[in-house]
């Protein structure tokens, strides 16, 4: 055996075997508990026949968070305007919808998330080349600009009012969207979203995916050792627009109707706050914050509208100054804790 | 109307309203230059200081520049309190939860202020001498609109005088070009940021109590014209007064026009050009380049 060849077998024993090395294999394995989102969404859909029209606005919510999380959370890509993709993907499945072009609902989320797609790819190509201040304004003005042509266009878009009634064709042709029942929304979006999820979860595992939590983390060294960044960056801003179009197509569908909230500062800030909430970078972030948020927003803000805002800005604050990982970040702080407590004792 | 006096209108009509988010928004392009912080909740000093405006003309029956002046330093004092206890914290921190945080402040305004005052507009009553029409020679204008406009001229001059001829300003310019360098030299860069922050604050109240009677004052206020304070900051270039100036008064204009012209949704204009504008130049018009 020659020297090389025994250093070779050598290194090769040290990558399998080393701590490190043992983590970075061991990390996509599926574990027990990620089953539980899942069990628990089929719990409520038996649980709470009343709510599932909430059920469904949070299994979207969760979704637009998701999209979010790539591009922020993985990618570290700033933004205030994500709103815009999720208004693509909602006026996309309308448009078709109202003028009887096409209302069969999965064929018009694919199409939703080919808009938004093409709308991140292009918007993605000249924003990303700023950072920064400037990267946060133009991704404002980008959904402001999608707003305004919106608004422009009410001939076609019913401008402010929005389009009512959008007839939506039944899922395969026999499950019908009843809008006093939302099973069928309620199961539908769960489908999309545990499609949407597997991919998600695959992407951010792969080498892509690890790159794009490299560029965040050192973007000087990913450029030294020869990432290509850009192209990088633009990719998965790409797919993180195509999934919020998916997520603005379901919002359409399940609502039956699209309006200019769909596009608007508010919804773009309401999920950086969704994801934020629950845990950026960390997959499962989305799911807690929007389940966190929703239900407050859902029970709290009804009734109290100021003391929500007041709370809701409270919270804020105490994340950005304490908890800086969200819920989840929380947890697992508290967790190691409990734990190095639990060793010394 | 003949074009003439049309046009003149227009343009006055757009500086004045441009003055107003001068005033508001130098603040903001001083302390995001200087300290390099996101702070979304800028709109809601304004907010805050025309209200204490308001409150001091309506309640108490304070004279209209003392009012100003009551909302200059109430709102200038808060603004210390916040910088030393809260946004000292995240000056380090990630842009993220700059946002995040400024965001949570807009929201803790927005209810504190619906809670304690309501929801509804708050009227403004100008002083008698500010009302009426206003004799130019060469056309009819509001008095008031005529009024901000040299208002705001004199402020761009005071802030540049103090800004390119006095100590203070010098320091002010080194800590934007070279923190670490400037702190090495012995200047208080602790103390100086926040001078400059409760200025910015205070400058802010008193755009949002001048610009109360045209653009409304209600706690949507910080919320709906956030993005314009933002918009004239990137483009006219962090730090920059003179770039703030330019890129205020062309957004007043501008918006003024397409407001007439084009009352629904001409302000798609105003979001393309900034976007064509901060493409062609990342760091604003004004702005000098990170390097």
């Amino acid at each position: 055996m020659s020297v090389a060849a025994a250093s070779a077998t050598a290194a090769a024993a040290v990558s399998t075997d080393h701590p490190a090395a043992r983590v970075l294999i061991r990390r996509h394995r599926l574990r027990l508990w990620e089953a539980l989102p899942w069990i628990a969404a089929i719990a409520f859909y038996f649980a709470f026949p009343d709510y599932l029209g909430f059920g469904a606005e949070l299994l979207i919510a969760i979704l637009f968070a998701l999209s979010l999380d790539l591009a922020l959370g993985y990618a570290g890509i700033i933004t205030l305007g994500h709103a815009a993709f999720f208004g693509a993907g909602a006026y996309t499945v309308g448009l078709l919808a109202s003028y009887g072009i096409w209302t069969e609902p999965i064929t018009s989320l694919l199409l939703a998330a080919l808009m938004a797609a093409v709308i991140g790819f292009a918007s993605g190509l000249v924003l990303l080349r700023t950072r920064g201040l400037t990267l946060l304004m133009l991704t404002i003005c980008t959904m402001a600009l999608l707003g305004e042509a919106a608004n422009m266009a009410h001939d076609y878009t019913g401008g402010f009012d929005g389009l009512p009634s959008l007839p939506i064709a039944p899922v395969f042709g026999v499950f019908e969207f009843n809008p006093l029942y939302a099973n069928t929304q309620y199961l539908y979006a769960l489908a999309v979203l545990f499609l949407c999820f597997v991919f998600v979860r695959t992407l951010v595992h792969s080498p892509f995916g690890q790159s794009l939590t490299g560029i965040r983390e050192n973007l000087l060294r990913m450029h030294a050792v020869g990432s290509p960044v850009r192209r990088r960056l633009v990719i998965c801003y790409t797919i993180s627009a195509a999934l919020a179009g998916i997520a603005g197509g379901l919002w359409a569908q399940a609502n039956a109707y699209v309006n200019l909230s769909a596009l608007d500062l508010d919804r773009a800030a309401t999920v950086l706050i969704v994801l934020i909430l629950g845990g950026y970078g960390r997959l499962y972030g989305a799911f807690v914050g929007a389940v966190a948020y929703m239900v407050l927003a859902h029970f709290l803000a009804e009734v109290y509208p100021t003391a929500w805002q007041l709370g809701l800005g409270v919270l804020l604050v105490l994340i950005a100054l304490f908890a800086r990982n969200g819920i989840l970040g929380l947890g697992e702080t508290l967790w190691r804790r409990l734990a190095a407590r639990r060793a010394a004792s | 109307m003949d074009f003439g006096t049309s046009f003149a209108s227009i343009v006055l009509g757009g500086l004045s309203a441009g003055t107003v988010l001068f005033i508001v928004s130098v603040g903001l392009s001083v302390t995001m230059g200087l300290m390099g912080f996101v702070n979304l909740a800028h709109g809601a000093f304004a907010m805050f200081g025309g209200y204490v405006m308001v409150l001091a003309m309506n309640d108490a029956h304070v004279g209209f520049a003392a009012s100003l002046l009551t909302g200059f330093v109430v709102t200038a004092a808060l603004s210390v309190v916040l910088e030393r206890l809260l946004y000292r914290r995240l000056y380090r921190s990630g842009e993220l939860d700059q946002v995040l945080f400024t965001i949570g402040l807009i929201f803790i305004f927005m209810a504190t202020i619906t809670i304690a005052i309501g929801p509804e507009s708050q009227p403004i009553m100008l002083p008698p001498a500010l009302r009426g029409q206003l004799n130019l020679g060469f056309t009819q204008y509001r008095t008031y609109s005529v009024f901000l406009i040299v208002v705001g001229l004199a402020i761009v001059l005071g802030i540049w005088f103090v800004f390119e001829r006095t100590r203070i300003g010098a320091q002010i310019r080194a800590t934007v070009d070279n923190r670490n360098m400037a702190e090495s030299l012995g200047i208080n860069v602790d103390r100086l940021f926040t001078v400059t922050f409760a200025f910015g604050s205070g400058m802010a109240a008193i755009g949002g109590g001048l610009g109360a009677e045209f653009l409304g004052l209600d706690p949507q206020y910080a919320l709906k014209y956030l993005v314009y304070f933002l918009i004239v900051v990137s483009v006219g270039g962090l730090g920059s007064i003179v770039g703030v100036y330019c890129a205020a008064l062309t957004l007043g204009v501008l918006d003024f026009t397409l407001k007439l012209y084009l009352p629904k949704g001409g302000t798609i204009f105003i979001y393309a050009l900034t976007i064509l504008l901060l493409l062609w130049r990342p760091q604003g018009l004004f702005g000098r380049r990170e390097t």
